[in-house]
This record gives C-alpha cells, sequence and structure tokens, in this order.
C-alpha cells in the first residue's frame, strides 16, 4: 500500500522534472505522444491485461473522440470543455451497447469482432466527409483554455497531457487492486469459477469494455485539442495494432508496463528516423519474440531475466 | 433446503438423468453416490446453474432456482466447487479469498478507482475476513503463494476457503476428495464436518465410500441417470440394489 | 437498364466472391485443424500476386511456369511461419495465437513493402481483356478464369478430403484432435499439412484475382478479413457452405456499391460480420454449437 503510493509519487516527480531537460527540443512533442499513447495503452490494458478480453479495435474509440471532440468543437463551435466530456458519454455507451453482445464472444471471434467494428468506423471517418471533412481531415479544432492559459506550446501541452494521463494512471492503479480489479483478474483465469463466487462476468467484461472505451475517447480528444488537426490515417487498423503491440511488450496486466511499451514504442521511431516506414516491420518482430520468449512482458521479463543470468552465475561460482 | 424434482437431462439423445427427484436437509451432510457415468457431475451442474436441464425444476430454501445463473445463486448463498480445482491461478492464495467475498462487498468502477473512504474501509474488511477463511481451512501460511502453484491438496483446501467466503447457507462439492492422499482425505472429513457445524449444509458428490459413509448423514445413489436409492448411510449399504449396482452383477 | 445493371454488379460479384471463398476456405482448413485464426492469411494472397509478378518480370518466366513458382515459394513461406511461431509457443493460449498471428502477418507484410515496394503492381490477364456479352452485361476473360480455377480447387479439395488418407487424417483432427492423435495420426502434420494447403491456396486466389484488382503490399488486409467473413458466413466449414458464404458476400458487396455508395463498400462486409457474430456465430447454415463460440 504505502509501497505503491511511494512508487507512483516516484513516476509522478519524474514525469513531472522531464520537461526541465527537454523543453524547447522537439522530443518535447514526442513525449505529448507518449502521454496519450499511455493513456490509450492503459485503456486497452484494462480489457487485454485484466480482464482477458482482446480488442482490434480501439483506435476506433480513439477516433470516436477526436472527431467527435474535433466537430463539435469547430462545426458547432462548443467549448472543448463541453465536448470532451459529451464525446466521451457518447463513446462509452456505443461501447456499451456493442459490448453487450460482442463480450459473449470468445477469443478468435471477438478479435475479430472488435476488428471489423475498427474498420467500420475508419470508413465512417473517411466516408462522412461533411461532418469529418473525409481523408483530408479536419483542421481548425480549438486548444483547450482553463484559467485564462491557452495550451498552444508542446510544454504546456505536456502538462496538460501528462496531468490526465497520471489521473488515468491513479485511476487504473486503484481499480486494479480493488474488488472490481480482482474479479477481473478471476474471470480471466477461469470464468465460471468466478461466476460461481457471486461475480458477474457478463456485466463486468461488458463494464470494463466500455470504461476503456471513454479512456480512449478521451486521449482522442485531447490528441484532437492539441494537434488542432485530425485525419483517419491515424485512427486506422494499423493504430490498434500499434496500441496492442505497446501492451504486449510493456506486460499484460502492468499499467506502469503501459506507460514502458507506450514510450519504447513510441520513442523508437524517433530514433529510427531513416526506417521511417518500416517500423511496422519491427512492430511485427517484437510482438512475435515477445509471446515467445517474454510473455510477461518488460515489467515481468527484465526482473525474470536478471534473476536467471544470477542465478547462473552464482551456480558456476560454487562449481 | 434444496429440492430437486424430475431432473431429466438428454444430451444430443442419450437420457443422462431421468427424472431425478430427492430432498437436502438444513444441517445434513447428503452424499450423492453412483458408479461412473451416473450423471452426478450432470446433476450438479444443473443444479447450479452451468448447464440447462431438458426438463424438472430446483427449489432452494422453498424459492424456484431453476435455470438461474451461477452468480445468481451465489447471491442466495448456494455456491460449489469443482472436481478439478478451478483456481484463479495468476492470483495469491489471499487474492483468490478475497474474490469469494465479492458478493459481500459493494464499491463499483467509480469507488473503485477514485479509491472512496468507504471502498478503502471495505478493502479492509475483505483482506481481514479472507484470512479468517484461510485460517479456517489451515492454509495462513501460504496466504502470499501463488495459487498457481500449490500442490493439489492445498489447491482443494483453498478452493473450499474460497467457497466459504461467499459465507453460503448451503456448499456442494463435486469429488472433495478426487487426488487427495489417505492422510489428506482424513483431514478433509474434519473439515466437511467443521463446516457443517457452521450450519451450512454439506451435499458432495464422491467416490470414496469410507469418507461417504463416515460423514454422510443422508447418501442419494444415481445409477445410470436414475435414482436407486435414499437413505442413511446403513440403509444404504444393506440396500440389495444398490449392492448389485456397485458390483454390477446385472450385466 | 436497371436489370442489365444488377446482372453486371452480380457477375462481378461472382467472381470477388469466388477469391472470398477461396480465402475462406484456407481460414476455415487451418482452424478446423488446430482451432487457430490465422490472421496472416491475407498475407499469402498478396504474396501470391507479388510473386507472380516478380516471376514474370524480373525472371522472364511465362505465365504457366510463373504461376506453380510464386505458389511454391508462398507455399514455404507458410511453412516456415508455422515452424517458426506457431509450433515453438510455449502458451498456446487463444490470445496468444491471436496476438503471434498478427505480429506474423504485419511482419510478413512489412518484408513485402521491403522487396516490393510500396507501389501498385499490376499482373497482365491470363488471356486478353477482350469483355465478353452475356445477356445485357459484360464480364472478362479473368473472370470466367477465377470462377473456373476455383471450381477447381474446390473440387480437388473434396477429393482430397474424402477419397485420401491423409485428407480424412485431416478432418479427423477437425472433429476431434486428441482422439485423432490417440489412433496414431500424427497430429503436428496435420497441422502443417493445413498451413500448406491454406497457404498455397491463399496464393492462388492472390494470383488470379491480381489481374483484375491490381496488387501491392497491402492488399492482404482486406482480402483476408473478407476471406474470414467468407468462412464466417459458412460457418467455419472447408466446404460448400463457405464457398456459398463468399459468393453471397461478394455479390452483396458489388450491389451495395453499385447500388448504394462505393465509399461504403468494404463496410458491407464487416457489417454482415458484426451482425452475423451477434446473431448467428455458427453461421448461416449450421445448427447451433456451443463449444465452437
Amino acid at each position: 500500500m504505502k509501497r505503491d503510493l511511494l512508487l507512483f509519487a516516484c513516476f509522478l516527480l519524474f514525469i513531472m522534472s522531464a520537461p526541465q531537460f527537454f523543453a524547447g527540443g522537439y522530443l518535447m512533442n514526442v513525449l505529448v505522444f507518449v502521454g496519450i499513447n499511455t493513456m490509450l495503452a492503459i485503456a486497452l490494458n484494462l480489457l487485454l491485461g485484466y480482464a482477458g478480453q482482446i480488442s482490434l479495435g480501439h483506435a476506433g474509440f480513439f477516433g470516436m473522440g477526436a472527431y467527435l471532440s474535433g466537430i463539435m468543437t469547430t462545426t458547432y463551435s462548443l467549448n472543448p470543455w463541453i465536448a470532451m466530456p459529451v464525446a466521451a458519454v457518447v463513446v462509452g455507451c456505443l461501447a456499451g451497447l456493442i459490448g453487450l453482445p460482442i463480450l459473449k464472444l470468445k477469443g478468435h471471434y471477438l478479435a475479430m469482432a472488435t476488428l471489423g467494428l475498427g474498420i467500420i468506423l475508419f470508413i465512417v471517418f473517411n466516408e462522412t466527409v461533411d461532418l469529418t471533412g473525409g481523408p483530408s481531415g479536419l483542421s481548425g479544432i480549438p486548444n483547450i483554455e482553463f484559467a485564462g492559459i491557452v495550451f498552444d506550446s508542446d510544454v504546456k501541452n505536456y502538462y496538460l497531457i501528462w496531468g490526465v494521463t497520471l489521473v488515468v494512471m491513479l485511476f487504473s492503479l486503484n481499480l486494479a487492486s480493488s474488488r472490481i480489479g480482482r474479479a477481473l483478474r478471476a474471470v480471466h483465469d477461469s470464468e465460471v469459477a468466478a461466476q460461481v463466487l457471486g461475480v458477474n462476468a457478463r456485466i463486468l467484461k461488458v463494464q470494463i469494455f466500455a470504461l476503456s472505451a471513454v479512456i480512449s475517447s478521451l486521449a482522442g480528444s485531447l490528441y484532437a485539442h492539441t494537434m488542432t488537426f485530425i485525419s483517419p490515417a491515424s485512427f486506422g487498423f494499423n493504430f490498434s495494432i500499434e496500441l496492442l503491440t505497446m501492451v504486449v511488450i510493456g506486460g499484460l496486466g502492468s499499467i506502469y508496463g503501459s506507460f514502458l511499451g507506450a514510450a519504447l514504442l513510441t520513442l523508437l521511431p524517433e530514433f529510427l528516423r531513416g526506417a521511417n516506414d518500416y517500423d511496422i516491420i519491427i512492430y511485427g518482430a517484437l510482438l512475435m519474440v515477445m509471446v515467445m520468449y517474454m510473455p510477461g512482458g518488460l515489467v515481468r521479463g527484465f526482473p525474470d531475466l536478471f534473476r536467471k543470468i544470477f542465478k547462473k552465475k552464482a551456480e558456476s561460482g560454487h562449481a | 433446503m434444496l429440492e430437486v424434482s424430475g431432473i431429466t437431462q438428454i444430451f444430443g439423445g442419450v437420457t443422462a438423468l431421468d427424472s431425478v427427484s430427492f430432498a437436502v436437509h438444513k444441517g445434513d451432510i447428503t452424499g450423492v453416490i453412483g458408479p461412473n457415468g451416473a450423471g452426478k457431475t450432470t446433476l450438479f451442474n444443473i443444479i447450479t446453474g452451468i448447464y440447462r436441464q431438458t426438463a424438472g425444476t430446483v427449489t432452494l430454501e422453498g424459492n424456484d432456482i431453476t435455470g438461474l445463473p451461477p452468480e445468481k445463486l451465489a447471491r442466495r448463498a448456494m455456491v460449489r466447487t469443482f472436481q478439478n480445482i478451478e483456481l484463479f491461478g495468476g492470483m495469491t492464495v489471499h487474492e483468490n479469498v478475497m474474490v469469494g467475498m465479492h458478493t459481500k462487498s459493494r464499491s463499483g468502477l467509480l469507488a473503485c478507482s477514485l479509491k472512496m473512504p468507504w471502498s478503502i474501509s471495505e478493502e479492509r474488511r475483505i483482506r481481514e475476513g479472507a484470512l479468517q477463511w484461510l485460517a479456517f481451512t489451515g492454509i495462513s501460511d501460504l496466504a502470499d503463494h501463488a495459487a498457481g502453484g500449490l500442490p493439489f491438496g492445498k489447491g482443494r483446501l483453498l478452493e473450499i476457503a474460497r467457497a466459504l467466503a461467499v459465507e453460503p447457507r448451503i456448499i456442494l462439492m463435486d469429488e472433495p476428495a478426487a487426488g487427495l492422499n489417505s492422510q489428506e482425505t482424513l483431514a478433509l472429513s474434519l473439515l466437511i464436518k467443521r463446516i457443517r457445524d457452521l450450519g451450512i449444509t454439506v451435499v458432495l458428490v464422491e467416490h470414496d465410500m469410507e469418507l461417504v459413509m463416515d460423514i454422510c448423514d443422508r447418501i442419494v445413489v444415481l445409477n445410470l441417470g436414475r435414482k436407486l436409492a435414499e437413505g442413511t448411510p446403513r440403509e444404504i449399504q444393506e440396500n440389495p440394489e444398490v449392492i448389485s449396482a456397485y458390483l454390477g452383477d446385472d450385466d | 437498364m436497371q436489370f442489365d445493371q444488377i446482372l453486371q454488379y452480380t457477375l462481378s460479384g461472382l467472381s470477388t466472391g469466388a477469391i472470398y471463398a477461396l480465402i475462406g476456405i484456407g481460414f476455415s482448413i487451418i482452424y478446423n485443424a488446430t482451432g487457430i485464426i490465422n490472421f496472416a492469411q491475407g498475407e499469402f494472397v498478396m504474396l501470391g500476386g507479388l510473386l507472380t509478378l516478380s516471376c514474370l518480370e524480373l525472371l522472364q518466366l511465362p505465365l504457366w511456369a510463373a504461376i506453380p513458382c510464386s505458389v511454391a515459394v508462398a507455399t514455404v513461406v507458410g511453412v516456415l511461419f508455422e515452424r517458426l511461431a506457431i509450433r515453438p509457443l510455449r502458451q498456446p493460449t487463444p490470445i496468444n495465437l491471436v496476438i503471434i498471428t498478427i505480429g506474423g502477418s504485419i511482419l510478413i507484410r512489412g518484408l513485402a513493402m521491403l522487396v516490393w515496394g510500396k507501389d501498385t503492381h499490376a499482373i497482365p490477364p491470363f488471356s486478353g481483356d477482350d469483355p465478353i456479352a452475356i445477356g445485357g452485361a459484360t464480364i472478362l476473360p479473368q473472370h470466367l478464369w477465377i470462377l473456373a480455377i476455383t471450381l477447381i480447387i474446390i473440387v480437388v479439395n473434396k477429393i482430397y478430403f474424402y477419397h485420401t488418407i491423409s485428407g480424412k487424417a485431416m478432418r479427423a483432427c477437425s472433429y476431434n484432435r486428441r482422439a485423432a492423435g490417440l489412433v496414431g495420426i500424427d497430429v503436428k502434420r496435420m497441422v502443417l499439412f493445413s498451413f500448406i494447403i491454406s497457404s498455397a491456396m491463399g496464393a492462388i486466389a492472390g494470383i488470379i484475382v491480381a489481374p483484375l484488382t491490381m496488387t501491392a503490399y497491402d492488399v492482404g488486409v482486406m482480402l483476408g478479413l473478407k476471406g474470414f467473413c467468407a468462412a464466417i458466413i459458412g460457418g467455419m466449414s472447408s466446404g460448400i457452405s463457405t464457398v456459398v458464404g463468399g459468393l453471397i458476400l461478394g455479390v452483396l458487396e458489388s450491389l451495395g456499391a453499385g447500388l448504394i455508395s462505393s465509399g461504403y463498400k468494404d463496410a458491407i462486409a464487416f457489417i454482415i460480420l458484426l451482425l452475423l457474430l451477434f446473431i448467428r456465430p455458427q453461421g448461416l447454415f449450421g445448427k447451433a454449437d456451443s463449444e465452437r463460440v
């Protein structure tokens, strides 16, 4: 309990001090994306890592949040502070409605159904040109304003995005260690045993699916308001896969793991500048290697690896 | 307490249970026995809402519970254990039992993620309550172990502790002694008696005759999907039909 | 006018439907033998088309030689995939299998992008492109090729599954893998066979469709998903119901694109997919089977 708080405090300090070192540089902008992607990875992880339900359509929810917020603030000139919660509620309700039949499916079928949903949303973003601007995108989305400050620079956005991300993280950490988090993990391990103990697995799965969609939508709204321009290309199938990769690499069922995965996958392309189109190959290879050799993700894989190496050394020392 | 009447189950033309009826009295340990394929586990799965029967009704404390899903039955204080123990392998022993207290706590998604004061105190109550059940079944020392790595006998005890955490008025155990050695079986029979002494009605499906005859107040015998006999252990032991079914001389 | 239009859309829908059917059968064969939905299935379709392109242009092979060559190479990729990714998996849970086949699919697609670039490529039709008039509609010779080759493959498939020892063994695996293992069937070999057959079928589908639709490194995603949709309509059967599923999908899509809006063409398949998964996950023709879902 105390240790958890201490860990979170350290993390908070780490995040809040980062601009001291990177302010002004291009990296600042990338770190804003790390924040948004962390939020998304946590959302997907709640569903995949805790409840054991896969989704290949989360980019769709992310996109819905971004477009709803964008359309409401441009076409209908609403304040972002109204648009964001409205978008989140709409996306949450939609996810709940779709989740009811969808979450009855298991494993492969669930993967395909969510994938189909993501692609339908992607097509809608592209085709409803009057609303979304179609493939050429939606521009002129206003920045967020709070207490007279307009969040229009990378450093300001950094604090905005990471402020929200840290709150989402704290929420998720709390949730994971609560009776709901336990019930989710129980459903993951043995659905029938969880039901026998009184856990309503179906409702719980729908709830977590909706919550996950709400967080994704919030991330989407924030993305729209910090970028001020959005286009369908950011919300396609490939991005759903990228999110999946983040969660798997960081570690299923670990909130800090989601941060690690998101940070790694967002920063990696920056260091591989020349290979800009080919990062997809690296994702593919990473996904396969992680599932095969480090199914617990980096968060658990590295300590295990150290332990193994250490053990081997100790053994050879004895011999 | 628990009454099943006219339970019939047909799987694709094969009659697994044929109009089985019996009653379980409050505070008793009732054993359901029978040769392999008699339909014992199927009957359990129907009572506990895992299968849907072809015909028949189940009543619990006078209320019709036919076809209710398992999670609703838990809220009506009926719980079961499984023949091949179903633990939450990725969680600790303590957490496993804490899941058992799910129906005894109320904090929702929002209260949990906001860590409201009442959900914190509730969490403390769950934590401590679960420890009591670990102590009751004698596995307190394993509280922080991963449930996935437990030896089978301990896993069985954990599953029982977890079921008790639901605070049931009736517990159904599917072959609790399967896979246990004789020492563990002996300890199990003592544990089951202690569970009854808490005022919990116990129903068990079991192969271990010695255990059944030792602890059960009443026994129901199934054979080939029908109820063959019902009575006290002594009556059952002397029943010629039961003897012939078990020795198989009607073949 | 209206009738001719519908006839036209239906005819072209049938030939794309045949492609979906071939891909869908590939999905079903692997699913039935292993319980895996191979998310990389579409990549073999892409490989078929692009490999043929290379055989024709780089190696200057004639078409009749280029086709078997590229099918063979695609099949080797399928075997490698099974050997290197599926078989060594230590915890083959459904989620891990989904993730690993997705990883494989991305990797193959990415490598294809390295080899062939991001451009769209055209392959010449097998026998010219003089339209043939049928009623008030016209079709291309390539449409006939597609239908004919699909028919041949389905017949060969049927013969294999019902009249050869290894085909029968594979069907046994699909009913009950453990029991099949107990009677002496080498289940692992059957898994490998299923990957061989379905990657070859995928490649052939990719080759015969390429002259009509062009091909590129990323065509596998959509084609694969639509093939899966056909398989779902057919209840994951590796026989005629999936063929019918593919044809239904192809025709509906073509009619929808022609009569409603071409932008939503791809959405049609996925709306059908979602509706079916919600209402009849066992497929249009299947009986309820609680095990499968």
